[in-house]
């Protein structure tokens, strides 16, 4: 996972993106120059608070954009093998909506939203709705496509497929009914499988049990999955690499491990902070004061400064850049600027960090031994 | 934080509880089936377990908006369990109040903030005049970390962890003796969810308010209980303090619903696998367990088999 990854591997590279929304009171600038590359195979989780643009984003690569908003700028390369074989990039956002969802949406692009009702279609039953895209899309027989929705239903954890093939949604109980999602979103064999909010309405037990899923499949059909969430724990269990997200922009972003041991961006130290620990006993919750901003009105400097205790002076006048910050890590504070104070990490998240290490050595330590 | 007082009388007693829903002639959900357990004053019991697993009837059940199948419940020193009296309901409606997952649902549209809130004021007249009922409004939202100036205002002009922190206050208003909150935070991001966490507790300090927390994310569970129940099919298959449950889990439910949390911890959380539990492979009949007693305060739903089986089994968290 840190080792370089492979140009040739790419399968999604997001370059300055901006998205806007005219809104009965103005133009909401939703999206602001978002850069995110997908490579071949690799998870990567873009988390932030609600309204930050992390699902805004995903359905423009999808095509599904809602009717008042603008692709003010940017690009979106998606790289894939096309029909005479040949590897292929096209620019998503100089098509059509039409002719994304005709000719990508479902074959090599699909997704996975947190209500898995509002893409069943409750008239239809399961097993027609798993083959729709198949027959759709391949040349294929009818029997071939049962067979083959038949293996998924078993591959995604749902006993006697044959029985659940007949069924209609309502029959089923809300875990079911994601993991049918999931086997519908699985069926064409995409190259990127998008999950938004997957697993947030399950319960544990049933989520612990979809990510499973997701992540032998994506293994075996070397599936490239985003997954956007606000659960840090899921983030650390699926992702390779993260970005975190804010007002429109990605703030931090790096590998996992980078972003989860050394967080940088104070959003992304409050978003650490915030989550209840599992030792200390401590009887506050770190809280980010305030709300995000309104992104109806211009931003001037970082977004995050109202909210930010550690801000700067520029931080009121000038946009961050994006640091690099070493390896893949990659920061948007004026606190990376070589110029800026050092700063110390809040305390209870300096305790936290150093305790999460600690025990990821002894879970090294203990898997080394258990090999042995 | 305020001390328990576990040797008085509970606020709330619930002996075998029964809330079943006949969905056709011959078929019935036994949503709830037959579960006791206390809650004193002061405290926060988190009820946790998977979808399905009737934490919602339970609490649904308690505030009465159910004729209960069968069992007892006992509400600081009322009995609320059968047909209510009209002085029991009265006494129901001021002091057990309940704040649910999704705020909009239960907020009016067309009504002011300060209409929605003041609704339990006026409902049961807890005022002598306009500016009183005025005053208590004003109060409330300030506690809430509002302003007055909210109050003319409509819920859809509030973000979601806003919209929560009005379902707060239209709780808190009456000045309940126990709260119910259903899934109250699951909706809010963490960084919102934290802000009400803080704001429940800080209230509970102030206030003396009890907790009854339904939630199905356990992190935050464990983070804000004193006691905890854990529920499956029905059942509460066990219960403990927070420390107990989380340390020392015996029940096979209990053990896989805990191995589930995903850890924050990426290197950690690569490592592990969750516990699985199949209740029919193992052959455990909820119906045959009786409550065996750890400790005072930590019992688990089993039969004796199953008991002297599950605590020599070496636990691995
Ligand atoms: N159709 C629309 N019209 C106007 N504004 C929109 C529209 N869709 C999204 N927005 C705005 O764009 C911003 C980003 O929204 P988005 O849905 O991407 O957030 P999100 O990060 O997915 O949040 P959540 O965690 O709540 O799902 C928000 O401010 C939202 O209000
Ligand atoms: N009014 C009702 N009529 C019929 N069945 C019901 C009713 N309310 C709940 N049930 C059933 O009772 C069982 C328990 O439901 P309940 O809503 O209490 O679960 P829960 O533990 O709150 O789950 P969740 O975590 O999904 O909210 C379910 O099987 C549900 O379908
Ligand atoms: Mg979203
Ligand atoms: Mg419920």
């Amino acid at each position: 996972m840190s080792e370089k990854r492979d140009k040739n591997d790419r399968v999604l590279s997001i370059r300055d993106l901006n998205i806007s929304f005219q809104t009965a009171n103005g133009k909401v600038n939703a999206i602001r120059g978002v850069r995110m590359d997908l490579f071949r195979g690799e998870t990567i989780a873009i988390v932030g608070e609600s309204g930050s643009g992390k699902s805004v984003t995903v359905k423009t690569i999808m095509g599904i954009l809602a009717g008042n908003g603008q692709i003010e700028s940017g690009r979106i390369d998606y790289t894939f093998t096309n029909e005479k074989g040949e590897r292929e990039t096209v620019d998503m956002t100089k098509l059509s909506q039409k002719e994304i969802r005709y000719r990508f949406n479902g074959k090599h692009i699909a997704m996975v939203f947190q209500d898995p009702m509002t893409s069943l279609d409750p008239t239809m039953t399961i097993g027609k709705q798993i083959t729709e895209g198949m027959l759709l899309h391949e040349k294929i027989s009818h029997e071939e496509a049962k067979k083959r929705a038949l293996h998924l239903l078993e591959e995604v954890g749902i006993e006697n497929p044959e029985k659940r093939f007949r069924q209609y949604p309502h029959q089923l109980s809300g875990g079911m009914r994601q993991r049918v999602v999931i086997a519908i979103a699985l069926a064409c064999n995409p190259d990127i499988l998008i999950c938004d909010e997957p697993t947030t309405a399950l319960d544990v037990t049933i989520q612990a049990r979809i990510l499973e899923v997701i992540k032998k499949l994506q293994k075996e059909h070397d599936i490239s999955v985003i997954y956007i969430t606000h659960d840090l724990g899921v983030v650390a269990k699926v992702a390779d690499y993260v970005d975190v997200m804010y007002a429109g922009r990605i703030i931090e972003k790096g590998n996992i491990n980078e972003v989860f041991y050394d967080p940088r961006h104070p959003y992304t130290w409050g978003l650490l902070a915030s989550m209840p620990d599992t030792d200390t006993d401590s009887k506050r919750l770190f809280a980010i004061p305030g709300t995000p901003p309104d992104l109806l009105e211009e931003i001037v400097g970082d977004a995050f400064a109202p909210r930010n205790p550690y801000a700067l002076a520029i931080d009121y006048k000038a946009e961050p850049p994006m640091f690099n910050v070493g390896g893949q890590h990659r920061v948007a504070s004026w606190l990376c600027d070589p110029r800026a104070p050092k700063v110390e990490l809040p305390e209870q998240l300096k305790e936290r960090l150093a305790s999460m290490k600690l025990e990821s050595e002894r879970a090294l330590k203990a898997q080394k031994e258990a090999e042995a | 934080m305020t001390e328990i007082n576990y040797s008085a009388e509970p606020l709330l007693h619930v002996e075998g509880l029964k809330q079943h829903f006949r969905i056709s002639r011959n078929y019935t959900t036994k949503a709830v089936d037959g579960i006791s357990f206390d809650i004193w004053e002061g405290e926060t019991y988190g009820l946790v377990g998977e979808s399905g697993s009737g934490k919602s009837t339970t609490g649904r059940s308690l505030i009465r908006l159910y004729q209960p199948t069968a069992g007892k419940i006992i509400f600081d020193g009322h009995d609320i369990s059968g047909k209510l009296s009209a002085d029991n309901e009265k006494f129901l409606r001021q002091n057990m109040q309940m704040i649910f997952q999704d705020p909009m649902a239960c907020l009016n549209p067309r009504k002011k903030v300060g209409e929605i809130i003041a609704q339990g004021l006026d409902i049961h007249h807890l005022y002598s005049s306009r500016e009183e009922r005025n005053e208590k409004v004003y109060a409330i939202l300030d506690k809430v970390g509002l302003s007055k100036e909210h109050a003319t205002r409509y819920p859809q002009q509030f973000s979601g962890g806003q919209r929560q922190r009005i379902g707060i206050a239209r709780a808190l208003i009456m000045h309940p003796k126990l709260v119910i909150a259903d899934e109250a935070i699951s909706a809010l991001d963490v960084s919102i969810q934290a802000q009400v966490v803080n704001l429940m507790r800080d209230l509970q300090d102030e206030m003396g308010i009890t907790y009854l927390f339904i939630a199905h994310d356990l992190s935050m569970v464990k983070y804000i209980s004193d006691r905890i129940g854990v529920m499956h099919l029905g059942y509460i298959v066990e219960t403990g303090t927070t420390d107990e449950i989380f340390t020392n889990p015996v029940h096979p439910y209990t053990r896989s619903l805990l191995s589930a949390i995903p850890h924050p911890n990426p290197i950690v959380e690569k490592l592990r696998t969750p516990i699985t539990y199949d209740k029919e492979k193992e052959g455990v009949d909820y119906s045959k367990g009786v409550l065996h007693k750890l400790t005072d305060t930590h019992s688990v739903l089993a039969t004796e088999d199953e008991y002297h089986k599950w605590i020599s089994g070496s636990h691995s968290y």
